[in-house]
């Protein structure tokens, strides 16, 4: 029988069947299972990250530039004759981009969860007339502050306040949530690092008698590293799939619970096409990562023998 | 000319120590030419096995110098070495076939590991089978394999490369007599082919299975000349001459 090339048409090779030397029950073996759950929660991590990242940068934009200025004046019709005085002062100003008086029926609504159906929009609990403004540029303090004097003088009973000034403590939050999920998304990755370290150590030594009848008929480290890295990358193409998938399907998940919601500050959270593009490459750098871990781990350890 | 100077192998005072415990090796100096065969011999627990590490570089020695292809085997820095051992053919004690691989790729794998394509590798290797009556078990694993079928499947891969030395533990200890000399013809029939031929055993009877063989015999770690095939020129060449 010679030449049997039908048979031989799946043999294993140094080629890109090499990791076939090694016996390996993929689905069966833990590893593909570990990489799988790693994968799902870097993906849960970083789809946080940069929801959170959007939110925040979002937020920003959204209200750079933003002031509100409030007249608070109990008597209605004072209220009233200071913010058409506000509102007249604003409009002439070149550095104000927009000026919008908020109507008291949606001030109304605003303040209803904390009034009352009842109390709320009617004089007998006085609200502050609420205008809100937009200038061109960032708000400074000393921008701030020669604004407040200027309209102070035309309308006494007026308070102004940055927008940016109370919804710091929201951003400081946000970004401790950011690294967070960057510290969780290092961890995960270093958490990967050791489980291929020690999966190849383990396989290192399930294979020595192999190993070394490869290494005493001529195979070269790198010969012998790339059958550990082909195997183990393999292991880890399949883990990082379905880690990626119950990493997407549970950032759907929560997308839509979160969506729900129907907060602004939250919708501005929604993950773009490069967001998704860099989710994806999760489990592609995740089998990078378990490539040449393996291929370092085998490299390291065939240096000890002759 | 020099001792040594159209060798294939020359070891020069060379001393085998495991850790610290006393040399299995010592003082071990000889000369291998290209094309001969030679019987290494000795008692069980003499050196032969370390011996031979030494020849298919398993091991380096403690000390003294080893010269192999016209080259310092010492001074060679260790991603050197594959390139040396894809020219020795190995047959170990134990066989050592992968056994997860059939006898097919087991054989093949000197020739993958030298980057060999799979359309090119097939003839040799399926008729390298059939030259060690094996053609009939070309998809069987080694342990389906009798001892003397997993012996001949060992060989095969060892001479699949037609490697420039063959080295042999043992190579006949698992079989019948009447297999023992039928491999024994195999080596005859490589070392014709210009191959250098180095055969461990301890079984005298098969000294006399080839007749232009040199011995080499092993005590106790160190190296005695039976028939002068250690000298420089060996004996052989002194009486042709």
């Amino acid at each position: 029988m010679k030449g049997p090339g039908i048979i031989r048409r799946n043999a294993p090779r140094f080629g890109g069947e090499s990791a076939r030397m090694l016996p390996q029950a993929r689905i069966a073996g833990p590893m593909p299972w570990v990489i799988a759950i790693m994968i799902a929660l870097t993906v849960m991590a970083a789809a946080a990250g940069l929801a959170l990242s959007n939110v925040a940068s979002n937020a920003r934009a959204e209200i750079a530039g933003g002031i509100t200025v409030q007249i608070v004046e109990g008597a209605p019709a004072a209220r009233e004759r200071q913010a058409s005085r506000a509102l007249t002062f604003l409009t002439g100003r070149e550095d104000v981009v927009s000026v919008r008086r908020v109507p008291d029926a949606e001030l109304a609504a605003l303040l209803e969860p904390w009034l009352g159906e009842a109390a709320a929009g009617s004089e007998a609990v006085p609200t502050p007339a609420l205008i809100d403004v937009r200038l061109s540029g960032p708000v400074t303090a000393r921008r701030l502050q020669d604004l407040r004097s200027e309209l102070v003088a035309e309308v006494p009973r007026a308070r102004i306040d940055a927008q940016a000034g109370w919804l710091a403590p929201v951003f400081e939050a946000i970004r401790s949530l950011q690294v967070l999920a960057v510290g969780l998304v290092v961890l995960l990755a270093a958490t990967s690092v050791a489980a291929v370290w020690l999966a190849a150590r383990s396989a290192l030594g399930s294979n020595r008698d192999t190993i070394e009848v490869i290494h005493h008929l001529g195979g070269s480290d790198g010969q012998i590293a790339n059958i550990f890295q082909r195997s183990i990358g393999m292991d880890a193409a399949l883990g990082g799939a379905a880690g990626l998938a119950l990493g997407v399907g549970a950032v759907f998940v929560l997308g839509r619970q979160f969506g729900a919601l129907g907060s602004g500050l939250v919708a501005g959270g929604a993950l773009g096409l490069a967001d998704w593009i860099a989710i994806g490459a999760v489990p592609v750098a995740g089998v990078v990562l378990a490539m040449l871990t393996a291929r370092l781990t085998v490299i390291g350890a065939l240096r000890r023998m002759l | 000319m020099s001792a040594g100077a159209d060798s294939i192998v020359q070891f020069d005072n060379v001393g085998l120590r495991y850790g610290t415990d006393r040399e299995v090796l010592s003082d071990i100096s000889f000369t291998l030419y290209p094309g001969s065969f030679y019987f290494l011999t000795g008692a069980s627990g003499a050196g032969k096995t370390s011996m031979l590490k030494l020849l298919y570089l398993a091991q380096r020695p403690t000390r003294g110098a080893i010269r192999m292809f016209g080259q310092d085997l010492i001074t060679q820095p260790r991603n050197a070495l594959p390139d040396f051992r894809r020219r020795i053919g190995t047959v170990f004690q134990d066989f050592r076939l992968i056994p997860h691989l059939t006898a097919f790729d087991n054989v093949a794998l000197p020739l993958r590991i030298t980057g060999m394509s799979e359309s090119e590798l097939q003839k040799p290797v399926s008729d390298m089978l059939e030259w060690v009556g094996l053609e009939h078990r070309i998809d069987a694993r080694p342990a389906t394999l009798s001892g003397g079928e997993q012996q001949r499947v060992a060989i095969a891969r060892a001479v699949i490369a037609r490697p420039e030395i063959l080295v042999a533990d043992e190579p006949t200890g698992n079989v019948d007599p009447d297999m023992a000399v039928k491999l024994l013809r195999l080596f005859e029939a490589l070392n014709r082919l210009g191959t250098t031929v180095v055969v461990a055993t301890h079984d005298v009877h098969l000294l006399r299975k080839v007749p232009d063989s040199l011995i080499m015999r092993l005590d106790k770690g160190t190296l005695s000349d039976p028939t002068g095939a250690l000298r420089y020129p060996p004996r052989r060449e002194v009486v042709k001459g």
